[in-house]
C-alpha cells in the first residue's frame, strides 16, 4: 500500500494530477446542481407572487 | 429525419429527452471511470521509461482529448445555429464553452504536473503547450464575448462565428507535435497502423477517455436543461411543470 501511494518516488505529480482532475469534475457537476435550484427556486416564488396577485 | 431533427430541436423535447437519458448515462459514466481507474492504478504495468509517473497519461490525455473534442461539438453546434437558427444548438455550444475550458485547463495543468519530473520543465513554449494555451483563451474569449453582448441573439450570432473561426486552431493543435520539432512526444493512439502503447495500458486509458465523454455529456445536459428553463420561463409547460414540482 505505501509502496502505491510512494508511485515509485512520483507521488508529488502523480497524485495532484489525479486530484486536480477529481476537483475541477466535481466543481462542474456541484455549479450545475446549485444553478438549477436557484432557478428553479426563483420560477416557483415567480409563480407564487403571480397566485397571489391573482386573488386579490 | 428532418421531422426528427425539428421535434429534437423543440426545447420541451429537448428537456424531456434530456431527463430520460442522463440517469443511465451517469451510471454507465461513472462504471467506466471506476474500472477506467482501478485498471490504470492498478492492473496496468509501470512504464518501462517513465516509471509510475507516466499514470498521469489516465488523467492528462482524456482531458486535453475533451478539450478538443468539446469544442469541435461547439463550434458544429454553431454552424448549425447559424445556418438553421436552431436555438437549442445555440444552446448547447453555450452550455460547453465552461466544460471545454475547465478541460483545457486540466490538460494544461496535469501537463504540467507530468512535465516537470520527465522533461526537467513545468512549461515550455512549444508549439503542442501553446496551441493549447491559446484553445484556453479562445473558450475565455467565447464566454466573455457573449457575456458581453445584452441582445441575446446578437450574441448568439457573434459567438458562433468566433467559435467557427477559432476552429483553426483544433489542427493546429493535433499536428503540432508532428509538424513542429516539440518537446511534447507525438501521438500514441491516433498515429496510424497499431498503436504504440501495449494493450494493457491502453484499455484503461480508452476507459477513462469514454467515462470523461460521457459525463460531458451528462454535464452539457444538466447545464442545457437548466438554460431551458430559464429560456421557457414563460412557456405553459415549464409553469406546468413548477406548478406541479415535475422538474
Amino acid at each position: 500500500m505505501k509502496e502505491f501511494l510512494l508511485m515509485g518516488g512520483y507521488w508529488p505529480y502523480v497524485w495532484p494530477s489525479f486530484a486536480a482532475t477529481f476537483i475541477v469534475m466535481a466543481w462542474l457537476m456541484i455549479s450545475t446542481i446549485w444553478q438549477r435550484r436557484k432557478i428553479i427556486d426563483g420560477l416557483k416564488r415567480k409563480l407564487e407572487l403571480e397566485k397571489r396577485e391573482s386573488k386579490t | 429525419m428532418f421531422r426528427w431533427f425539428h421535434r429534437l430541436a423543440s426545447l420541451r423535447n429537448f428537456y424531456r429527452l434530456a431527463e430520460i437519458l442522463m440517469p443511465w448515462l451517469a451510471v454507465l459514466c461513472a462504471g467506466l471511470l471506476a474500472v477506467g481507474l482501478y485498471r490504470g492504478l492498478f492492473v496496468a504495468p509501470a512504464d518501462y521509461e517513465q516509471g509510475e509517473s507516466y499514470r498521469i497519461i489516465y488523467v492528462h490525455v482524456p482531458s486535453a482529448w475533451m478539450s478538443m473534442f468539446i469544442y469541435m461539438v461547439i463550434a458544429f453546434c454553431s454552424a448549425l445555429f447559424l445556418v438553421w437558427k436552431m436555438k437549442i444548438a445555440d444552446i448547447v455550444a453555450e452550455v460547453s464553452a465552461p466544460i471545454g475550458a475547465a478541460f483545457t485547463f486540466l490538460a494544461l495543468l496535469t501537463g504540467s504536473l507530468w512535465g516537470k519530473p520527465m522533461w526537467g520543465t513545468w512549461w515550455e513554449w512549444d508549439a503542442r503547450l501553446t496551441s493549447e494555451l491559446i484553445l484556453l483563451f479562445i473558450y475565455f474569449g467565447y464566454m466573455a464575448l457573449r457575456s458581453a453582448i445584452d441582445n441575446p441573439s446578437t450574441a448568439a450570432r457573434a459567438v458562433a462565428i468566433l467559435a467557427l473561426v477559432g476552429v483553426v486552431n483544433i489542427p493546429i493543435i493535433h499536428y503540432s507535435v508532428e509538424w513542429w520539432n516539440t518537446l511534447h512526444q507525438p501521438a500514441s493512439i491516433t498515429k496510424i497502423g497499431k498503436p504504440s502503447i501495449h494493450i494493457s495500458m491502453l484499455i484503461p486509458l480508452l476507459l477513462m477517455a469514454l467515462g470523461f465523454t460521457l459525463f460531458y455529456v451528462v454535464n452539457m445536459l444538466a447545464r442545457a436543461r437548466n438554460v431551458i428553463l430559464q429560456r421557457e420561463a414563460k412557456t405553459s409547460w415549464v409553469r406546468e411543470r413548477v406548478s406541479e414540482g415535475r422538474l
